[in-house]
């Protein structure tokens, strides 16, 4: 005989049946049910201070660790709250599961009190959602969100369920049924033709390029990519999310594309006879102008979503299936290659970008963003997972910390939302306890979500917090002063004392002005204990170069000025 | 992006029979900006599955990525874009005129010419009912607009493949989830020829 439960103990008893360990919450009147069976139950529950930060806590520990996320928030506000944090991890892939109490089920469509049509309004920004009323159906409910979450491509899925569902009675015989539905095909898998079509043209392309997307991540399917890579020769480029999928110090990797993808890999990209696309979905960020994105590259296209398929590149061959299934098919027919003229046709596109390089002028004195973030790189030995938010030090991350291992770097790359670093590093901390994980945030992007720092007090969580303080919203910024005269409206920044702001959390924060400060402010954060907020105060007016403008050639970037006003020397690369 | 000319295509789609389903559907086309032409949605072989037709105007490509967003709906079951094959399509509709004792006759006489049928009289109107084609109740509808149109409603095409198979246990053999446009093969055109699939004896221009 199967035991007595509640909707709200089932909610519990499921999520710790399906190896839930950690939630990320908010109480509310309409969750309050489910909230009062959490005390009988081995769930680790971290109190957020906005629900925005409970899903990219999620967020970030699902990308920490490739395993679902867990948010949970009330009716109305609370759900609502929720929305940007669920469109972030929709833009990314990133597997969620958000569960929201809703109005009870006589109440739903009265505008009742905290009454908001949840699954109405998250329709749009998850893979899928629920509405569940009936106190039989969350545990199957839970159990299928999960696997839909997780598998094909991975996304957010939210289930509202009604709180006489939580209140309600009944036989709990956990024995989850098979998911079944019939429409959904995470396991697609191409014709033998399709495999032969993509091998003849990797094996005649004498200028190919490799475009390794998140889905090298998400397929954790590095080895197979850096092995395809090495036997046939193929250099590699990465997208923003991308990063870590391929290690940056692989002589075949050529680091990242796109925007601010440094000159020579876009002019790999833009002189290639072929690209072979793995798990990425040719994002405006990285083509530039698709009308004359690589044109005279055949494309192969590999994607778990066949709706990416001629999205906004047409492609020659569209390869459907997940990224490790497709690669264990077509590494055997592709030929061990020998490209050594297209390398080097590749060095030669370098020029004379490495005496452009911050890294590579003397010191001037002033601090910049570039010094602070390779500082960090170099101390931490490339071996930190950091987080970062959106805007001029998200690209600057990109450009000077070197990662080699996957899910090291965890950022909002689709949506680009500001405010994502600090929670999400909760959640990466969490899913990856003996990791060092550092914070790489704006100014602008910091204060967005600044309240979790009491959540990190009160969950005892250590991190490093680098705050790159300009005194600018500094992306927009760099726009206005290359593409609206300079005229910095709304841009200037007034911030607090970080540093302040931090002790008063109970935390350390301290100041750096100059970059003789770097090293040993970050060698103190790194032997604290506690979570420590360093405001880094750089240079005002720095911009990211590289740059392709919106909409222009992938191939007319704006290069670094040279020579360039600022230095460091050689030795600590 | 673009790719050739656009056109009408007819997508039969089955989904999982439950709340919301039509919702996530509708917002699927609002979303990726596919213009809806008709969608007419009801039972079908399958009392767990509903069945909807859906002519948009699309281009090729833009056919095949609706085909495969469709399918990432975790309730779509099947997705055919029937525009490709032979197939037979219908819309019914209904037309309330106005019939005088002077125009009564004429209006009956069209009726039969156009194999419709009278489902209500009153003193000064009637309710015809027809079936066919969009081009023949456009025509249908042009000859009746002179004596007086006082309401009129059409259900929106619905479609079925000629043949034995069906959609829902045979689907096409192609690959849906990996559309390659450079096989296009020009028959994506819309099907719907004047007088196809109706009584060839009779034409419907006005």
């Amino acid at each position: 005989m199967a035991a007595m439960r509640t909707g709200a103990q089932i909610i519990w008893e499921a999520l710790v049946r399906e190896g839930v360990t950690t939630v990320f919450g908010y109480p509310g009147g309409a969750i309050l049910p489910a909230y009062d069976a959490l005390l009988e139950y081995p769930v680790r529950h971290v109190l957020v201070r906005h629900e925005q930060g409970a899903t990219h806590m999620a967020d970030g520990f699902a990308r920490a660790s490739g395993q679902v996320g867990v948010a949970i928030a009330t009716s109305g506000p609370g759900a609502t709250n929720m929305v940007t944090g669920i469109a972030t991890a929709m833009l990314d892939s990133s597997p969620l599961l958000c569960i929201t109490g809703q109005v009870g089920s006589r109440l739903i469509g009265s505008d009742a009190f905290q009454e908001t049509d949840v699954t109405g309004v998250t329709l749009p920004i998850t893979k899928h959602n629920y509405l569940v009323s009936d106190v039989d159906e969350i545990a199957p409910t839970i159990h299928e969100a999960l696997y839909v979450a997780r598998s094909g491509r991975p996304g957010p899925v939210l289930i509202d369920v009604t709180k006489d569902a939580q209140q309600a009675t009944t036989e709990l015989d956990w024995n989850p049924r098979d998911v079944k539905l019939p429409g959904y095909r995470p396991d697609l898998r191409a014709s033998d033709a399709v495999y032969r079509r993509a091998a003849r043209l990797i094996n005649g392309a004498k200028r190919p390029v490799i475009l390794a997307g998140h889905g090298v991540l998400l397929a954790g399917a590095s080895a197979q990519v850096r092995e395809l890579a090495e036997r046939a020769d193929i250099p590699i480029a990465m997208t923003l999310l991308g990063i870590g999928g391929v290690p940056a110090r692989h002589p075949l990797n050529m680091g990242m594309m796109g925007m601010h993808g440094e000159a020579w890999v876009n002019a790999a990209i833009q002189e290639a006879d072929l690209l072979l696309a793995l798990g990425m979905r040719f994002d405006d960020r990285v083509t530039g102008n698709v009308r004359t994105y690589a044109p005279n590259a055949r494309k192969i296209h590999v994607d778990i979503d066949p709706a990416e398929f001629h999205k906004n590149v047409r492609v020659d061959v569209a390869l459907a299936g997940d990224l490790s299934a497709v690669l264990d098919d077509l590494g055997p027919l592709v030929e061990t290659g020998d490209r050594r003229a297209w390398r080097t046709a590749i060095a030669d596109m370098k020029g004379d970008v490495a005496v452009r390089d911050i890294q590579n002028l003397p010191d001037s004195g002033h601090l910049y963003a570039a010094h602070v973030i390779h500082d960090i790189w170099r101390m931490t030995g490339g071996r930190a997972i950091v987080v970062t938010d959106v805007g001029q030090h998200q690209m600057w991350e990109a450009q000077y910390y070197h990662h080699d291992e996957p899910r090291t770097l965890i950022t909002s790359g689709g949506l680009g939302t500001m405010g994502f670093a600090l929670p999400a590093a909760v959640g990466a901390k969490l899913a990856r306890p003996d990791a060092e994980v550092w914070v790489v945030a704006g100014d602008g992007g910091f204060q967005m979500t600044m309240a979790e720092l009491a959540t990190i007090a009160q969950e005892k969580i250590k991190i490093n917090v680098a705050v790159i303080n300009n005194g600018y919203l500094g992306m927009v910024r760099q726009w206005q002063e290359f593409f609206y005269e300079r005229r910095y409206a709304a841009t200037p920044l007034l911030s607090p004392d970080f540093a302040k702001l931090a002790e008063c959390f109970g935390l350390r924060g301290e100041t750096v002005r100059t970059r003789a400060e770097v090293e040993p402010a970050v060698e103190r954060a790194r032997g604290d204990e506690r979570t420590v907020v360093i405001d880094f105060q750089v240079e005002q007016e720095d911009t990211v170069y590289p740059m392709v403008p919106a909409g222009a050639d992938l191939h007319d970037m704006i290069r670094r000025p040279s020579p360039a006003p600022i230095v460091e020397t050689a030795r600590d690369a | 992006m673009t790719a050739g000319p656009l056109r009408r295509h007819t997508f039969v789609v089955y989904v999982e029979d439950k709340p919301g389903v039509l919702n996530r559907v509708a917002s699927l086309f609002r979303r990726r900006a596919f213009n809806i032409e008709s969608l007419t949605v009801g039972h079908s072989e399958t009392p767990e599955a509903s069945r909807m037709t859906i002519v948009v105007r699309t281009d090729a490509i833009g056919a095949r990525r609706l085909e495969a967003n469709l399918y990432k709906l975790v309730n779509v079951v099947r997705v055919q874009d029937i525009t490709v094959g032979p197939a037979v399509f219908r819309e019914l509709a209904m037309v309330k005129v106005t019939a005088t004792a002077e125009t009564r006759t004429h209006v009956m006489q069209l009726v039969d010419v156009f194999r419709a049928r009278v489902v209500d009289v009153a003193p000064d109107a009637v309710v015809i009912e027809t079936t066919g084609t969009e081009d023949k109740i456009d025509g249908f509808v042009e000859v009746l607009r002179p004596y007086g149109i006082l309401e009129l409603v059409r259900t929106g095409r619905v479609g079925m493949m000629r043949g034995a198979r069906s959609v829902m246990i045979d689907p096409d053999p192609t690959e849906p989830f990996a559309p390659d446009p450079r096989e296009d093969d020009g028959r994506s055109d819309d099907a719907d020829e004047p007088g196809e699939g109706d009584d060839p004896n009779i034409s419907y221009s006005v």
